[in-house]
């Protein structure tokens, strides 16, 4: 299917990532926020709020993160596409609700534009350092997917993604950007509707008689009711049945938890995005993402001249991690260097996924500014020696 | 002689999830009560079942959801109003209805409900209010009288406690009523005249917890809890809010308190989005997604 023409702003712009990333939302067809403002996100909705009641849709200011997060989850049943933004005190806060549309197969898009902490942190300064609270952060076995955008075009193409991965899986989806890439401003290309892709919501063509509410299909995605409809559907936090009944069974609990992490585990090539650059023949490959990935890339360059044989591997999917890929990367290369702004997240990924097969290096950064350039050419070339 | 046949049926069967019965709630609790005034509230104000949603919280009462043949959806812990917020600006057709408990509505939820009463957003809440946290084990809520005994407050309990139509009152809603477990009729019509009201609507329910309230206070059993409710309720219709707090064995004010009007959201944010966008304004219609 493709985009609704009304949500669409064809043209060339000069965005930064924050409006690029509300337009991404809109052309995927987002007609409901609930927000609560947090630097460095809150330029999202406030362009949302601008221009959602020009296309049908609503903005509400909620009182709290926790309202922001499961609002827009009573909007999705009612039949909304919605997503929240926030940065990460907010995201913390949001934490519940990420379990919630896990257990309840809400699909909704939380935009998580990363600044430096623990806590009140660097409120106007770059992080990623929510790339595990993202995985990991609400209690219980559950999966998620995580897109990473480095620049303001990508923050309007992995915005919508989003939308679509989330309505394709029926899980909480994820634009983790971060502050560089939320305020920078650059050329932004919106197509046409035609050329814009949307996964339409999987609504059930079976009549309320014959519907269970949490039968998997193939893909082992249950279809959604229309509320309102007279399916007289039950959704619940608690373990449920196919009928969506509570049910707690230890027998019920492994179906349905098994279900909710294999839906994307199983799919995982379907969902793994990522950009590869001069991979065979390399002694080192840089792994990094959203901002850093550009830092990385003068390192790259650099690296290049100097005759090092360097490839460069940048996660757009962190979540599923790409695994295979990197394992297959560590069986060829001396080592790899991992750059990221946190002290070591997910580096940690690489090396389970290395399995000891190449050296892996961290270059880390606690935040608030970019990476050195030399940082990261540095660790190339003490891994290339 | 001719033999009659007698069928045994419930006459809010049809409203409910016959194959989840029995349900939870112990012998003498109140919730099922006011889900039976509740259905009979539905069928006698003609209410279109179809478009009727009902929201609930985590608890006692947050089992309601869960037994109610509706669109029904239980929630996190004192978030079902913000979700129900969220559904009804999404769909402006479906009625929503909030049916969850003191501790779920008042205590973590406290701060969601006040500003949907701000914000006048067309919800029905009923609040069945037990005064303890029930489900946990009977500890002490933020509705809990003064000079009671509970599993938090061995030595009896000394925390203020709201005085919940006074809060409500003040945080803006346009309809408030108080009934107990004994009122059905009553309750029963202040449901239909809550549905017949646009904006933020909240009833309190009082209902017995005879196994965690009553018992460790001496008070008796459910019946005994109906035989207090009967002696010492009063009903004032009309009675200011800041003289209908509750109090362990005091008079319990009940009746209908609040029936006013003022802008609810859906209209407010309608009426202002047209003057600022003119013919730019485009209305949400429902469930449209793609």
């Amino acid at each position: 299917m493709h985009a609704d023409p009304a949500g669409v702003l064809t043209g060339t712009h000069f965005l930064d990532g924050d409006h690029a990333c509300c337009e991404g939302a809109l052309a995927a067809g987002a007609r409901f926020s609930s927000g609560y403002p947090i630097t460095p996100s809150t330029e999202v909705v406030e362009r949302f709020a601008a221009r959602v009641p020009t296309v049908g849709g609503t903005f509400i200011q909620m009182e709290d993160e926790l309202a922001a997060s499961i609002t827009l989850q009573g909007a999705v049943w009612g039949g909304a596409k919605a997503f929240t933004v926030t940065s990460g005190p907010g995201f913390s806060l949001m934490m519940e609700h990420i379990g919630y549309a896990a257990m309840t197969e809400t699909p909704c898009v939380f935009v998580d534009v990363q600044r430096g902490g623990p806590s009140t942190g660097l409120p106007t300064l770059p992080a990623q350092q929510d790339m595990m609270q993202v995985r990991w952060g609400s209690h219980g076995d559950y999966e998620i997917i995580a897109l990473c955008p480095n620049s303001p075009q990508e923050c309007f193409d992995l915005t919508i993604t989003a939308f679509n991965y989330s309505e394709k899986y029926r899980c909480p989806v994820f634009v983790m950007m971060d502050e560089v890439v939320g305020h920078m401003t650059e050329k932004v290309v919106i197509p046409v509707p035609e050329d814009i892709e949307i996964e339409p919501r999987r609504y059930t063509t079976l009549p309320p008689e014959e519907f269970l509410a949490y039968k998997p299909g193939a893909d082992l995605v249950p279809d959604m009711p229309h509320v309102g409809a007279g399916y007289n559907v039950h959704v619940t936090g608690l373990t449920h049945d196919e009928r969506g009944y509570p049910d707690m069974r230890p027998a019920v609990q492994d179906v349905l938890v098994r279900r909710l992490v294999e839906k994307i585990t199983k799919n995982v090539d379907k969902i793994t995005l990522f950009e590869a650059d001069q991979i065979e023949g390399a002694e080192v490959v840089v792994v990094s993402y959203g901002i850093t990935s550009r830092v990385a890339q003068k390192a790259i360059d650099m690296a290049r001249e100097k005759g090092i044989k360097v490839g460069k591997f940048r996660l757009i999917t962190a979540w599923p991690f790409p695994e295979k890929q990197i394992a297959e990367i560590a069986s060829k290369v001396k080592g790899i260097v991992v750059a990221e702004m946190n002290l070591g997240q997910m580096v940690r990924e690489v090396e389970r996924a290395a399995a000891g097969q190449a050296v892996v290096r961290l270059v880390g950064h606690a935040g608030g500014s970019v990476h050195k350039p030399e940082d990261i050419l540095k660790a190339i070339m003490e891994v290339a020696r | 002689m001719s033999e009659a046949t007698v069928t045994i049926h419930n006459p809010v069967e049809e409203f409910l999830r016959m194959d989840r019965i029995p349900h939870i709630w112990c012998p003498g609790c109140g919730i099922g009560t006011s889900v039976n005034s509740f259905a009979h509230a539905l069928t006698d104000a003609n209410i279109d079942r179809k478009n009727l949603a009902i929201v609930s919280g985590i608890g006692c009462t947050g089992r309601v959801a869960g037994y109610v043949n509706l669109d029904s959806f239980h929630t996190t812990h004192g978030r079902a109003i913000p979700f129900a917020t969220g559904l009804k600006l999404a769909n402006p057709k479906l009625n929503v209805v909030v049916y969850s408990g003191d501790g779920d509505l008042f205590a973590i939820g406290g701060n969601h409900l006040i500003h949907a009463a701000r914000r006048n957003i067309d919800l029905k809440v009923v609040c069945i209010n037990n005064l303890v946290f029930a489900m946990t084990g009977g500890q002490t809520a933020p509705t809990t009288p003064g000079a009671v005994i509970t599993s938090t407050n061995p030595y009896g309990t000394y925390d203020p406690s709201f005085n919940l139509p006074y809060l409500v009152e003040a945080a803006g809603a346009v309809y408030v009523a108080r009934w107990t477990a004994f009122h059905v009729k009553q309750l029963a019509r202040s449901m239909e005249e809550m549905f017949a009201k646009k904006g933020f609507s909240f009833i309190e329910v009082l209902s017995p917890c005879p196994t965690l309230y009553q018992r460790r206070n001496k008070m008796g059993d459910g019946l005994d809890t109906m035989k207090f409710y009967k002696q010492v309720s009063k009903v004032r219709n009309g009675a200011p809010t800041s003289e209908v707090a509750l109090t362990k064995s005091g008079e319990i004010v009940v009746g209908k308190f609040v029936d006013r009007e003022r802008g609810d959201y859906g209209n407010l944010m309608h009426d202002s989005l047209v003057d600022a966008l003119g013919e730019d304004y485009v209305e949400t219609e429902a469930c449209s997604c793609q």
